[in-house]
């Protein structure tokens, strides 16, 4: 075929900003305690682009905020996010509470109807009632309460181990005996972990690292954390709710 | 140099500082009531917000391509769908039942989805169509709502309310949304039920069913519809109508939200499990009859595949 002759063929270009980065997020509230998770592989297509990019982001001292999708997106969004924070913070000088900043991530999730960002966002920490919680969202902005919530390339893995361990589905209780309505810190870390040593074996967008933030109410004692290996504290005072990171290492094949 | 020249190129200083300052002006999606406790919502009370668009020939289309999992199923955003939903006037009020399934293509994203959106203490929104359009636009009605009550000293009327709502997506018309709602409450004409969507309809009656599963329950509903129902009764037959969409339509299912408008506001009934409706009925509640929705129990020992006891043996 003539070369000179391909602009006779027709030809079709759309505008494709989006990619999909690979990467599971997960968050569980507990009674007085949030944990917010994710791994830190970032990938595009069958390619590792970097073994470390954090997809969980410490927002105030109460809030945590999950993101997973198209990652320039969630970056971006993050940024947007904490900017809003700030702001809220010089005007009233005290933190934004988490069932508004749940509300905020709806409505800039939802100013961007018509040119949606690809994130998957979920919001784990603690109410002004110093209850845990987590709230999930989709890209343009509808969100939910929930006790427990997987997003990303994992999420139809690790959802339904979710849904057996901590909602009890499918389960019934022995004679006599009830299901717990909230389960305490240390089996919520060892699930986390275990789901995200699940997915790593069976999925190959997710491995490399493993950030499990956990966020405790005020007053709230450290019993569950003490003696974790690799747990770190990121909070800005410790009187009020405190914020602990878990760095765990994932299987990088 | 050649100003017109100058004026239409594009890689001219003057062109470069326009572009520069179309960049910055995309910043410019905050209003100063972002940086004050109006931050969220409270931005909107001043009017409609806006929204960024694609910078390209048709955003229409572009939102399409990436959105819709219908035109195609490997799309990367998937938006919630897939939903019963039902309301109904009668003698004793109305009625308003859901289903609580989001799916994203085949996924089932949630089974604890709230549709129903309480847009204040007289007023019940329902969610068909995208969770976030429902969501955003209902919580929107109800500032607007409450801005009307301040003005004019009075609450406003469902008729109102929904013409409201109708009006502000028939705007949007064209763009994407979607959205099947039944706007229901008690204003001083009584009972009021209307159907909004995204297309621009907006119907007054007295019996609506929306979303993939409407078919099923419509069956159950036209079937058991009086005007004359009890409280109970009415309440039961939501109930079995929710039951029959979340058992037939695979779109629909996981539990049914229940919930009961009278002339004092709406009221909260209950949150049935769809399985257990279907094995053991909906429990010890009002209206119920106490058996299995499931025709199990109907058919026990009469059918091959469920043999008489002696048969079997």
């Amino acid at each position: 075929m003539n070369p000179m002759n391909t602009a006779a063929q027709p030809q079709q270009r759309q505008f494709n900003p989006y990619t999909e980065n690979g990467g599971t997020i997960l968050a569980i509230a507990g009674v007085d305690f949030s944990v917010i998770a994710g791994d830190t592989r970032q990938s595009e297509g069958y390619n590792i682009q970097t073994r470390y990019a954090p997809k969980v982001f410490r927002l105030t001292d109460r809030a945590v905020l999950a993101v997973n999708g198209f990652a320039a997106d969630g970056n971006m969004f993050v940024k947007k996010v904490k900017q809003r924070l700030e702001w809220y913070r010089h005007a009233h000088a005290k933190d934004m509470p988490l069932h508004a900043i749940a509300r905020l991530i709806q409505t800039m999730l939802y100013g961007r109807r018509f040119f949606p960002y690809y994130v998957y966002n979920i919001l784990g920490g603690i109410e002004d009632d110093g209850s845990g919680a987590v709230y999930s969202f989709d890209p343009v902005g509808s969100y939910e309460r929930e006790t427990c919530r997987a997003a990303g390339a994992a999420q139809s893995l690790v959802q339904p181990f979710l849904d057996n361990q901590i909602y009890f589905k499918n389960q019934q209780p022995a004679p006599g005996t009830a299901h717990p309505a909230h389960l305490p810190l240390p089996h919520v870390l060892s699930l986390v972990i275990d789901s995200f040593t699940g997915a790593t074996e069976r999925h190959i967008e997710v491995g490399d690292g493993l950030e499990i933030y956990v966020v405790l109410a005020k007053g709230r004692d450290l019993s569950g954390l003490e003696g974790f290996a690799g747990l770190q504290e990121v909070s800005s005072r410790s009187d009020g709710e405190r914020i602990f990171v878990i760095r765990r290492e994932l299987k990088k094949d | 140099m050649n100003t017109f020249v100058n004026q239409f190129s594009t890689s001219s200083a003057l062109s470069v500082i326009k572009k520069a300052q179309a960049v910055t002006d995309d910043d410019e999606e905050f209003s100063d009531a972002a940086w004050g406790s109006e931050a969220g919502f409270g931005s909107l009370a001043k009017g409609v917000p806006s929204f960024s668009v694609p910078a390209v020939q048709d955003p229409t289309s572009f939102l399409r391509l990436h959105t819709d999992d219908h035109a195609d199923p490997n799309c990367r955003i998937k938006i919630q769908h897939g939903t019963t939903t039902l309301a109904f006037r009668f003698q004793g009020g109305v009625i308003v039942a859901v289903d609580s399934r989001a799916t994203a293509g085949s996924y089932i994203a949630s089974g604890t989805v709230k549709k129903v959106i309480e847009i204040n203490p007289y007023l019940l929104g329902t969610m068909a169509g995208g969770a976030a359009d429902c969501q955003y636009w209902e919580t929107y009605l109800g500032i607007q709502c409450r801005l009307h009550e301040l003005r004019n000293r009075e609450r406003i009327s469902v008729a109102a309310a929904s013409k409201y709502l109708s009006n502000l997506v028939y705007g949007y018309k064209g763009m994407g949304l979607s959205m099947g709602t039944m706007i229901c409450g008690w204003d001083k004409t009584g009972p009021a039920v209307f159907y909004v969507d995204s297309d621009g309809s907006r119907l007054k009656g007295d019996l609506f069913s929306v979303g993939s599963g409407s078919t099923f329950a419509y069956g159950v509903l036209d079937q058991g519809y009086r005007w004359d129902l009890t409280d109970e009764e009415a309440q039961e037959l939501g109930r079995r109508s929710i039951y029959a969409a979340g058992h037939r339509d695979a779109f629909s299912g996981n539990t049914c939200n229940l919930y009961h408008v009278k002339e004092d506001g709406w009221r909260f009934i209950g949150n049935y499990d769809i399985t257990k409706m279907h094995y053991d009925g909906p429990g010890d509640v009002p209206g119920s009859t106490k058996v299995a929705y499931g025709y199990d129990v109907r058919v026990e020992g009469r059918t091959s595949s469920n043999p008489p006891v002696a048969a079997a043996a």
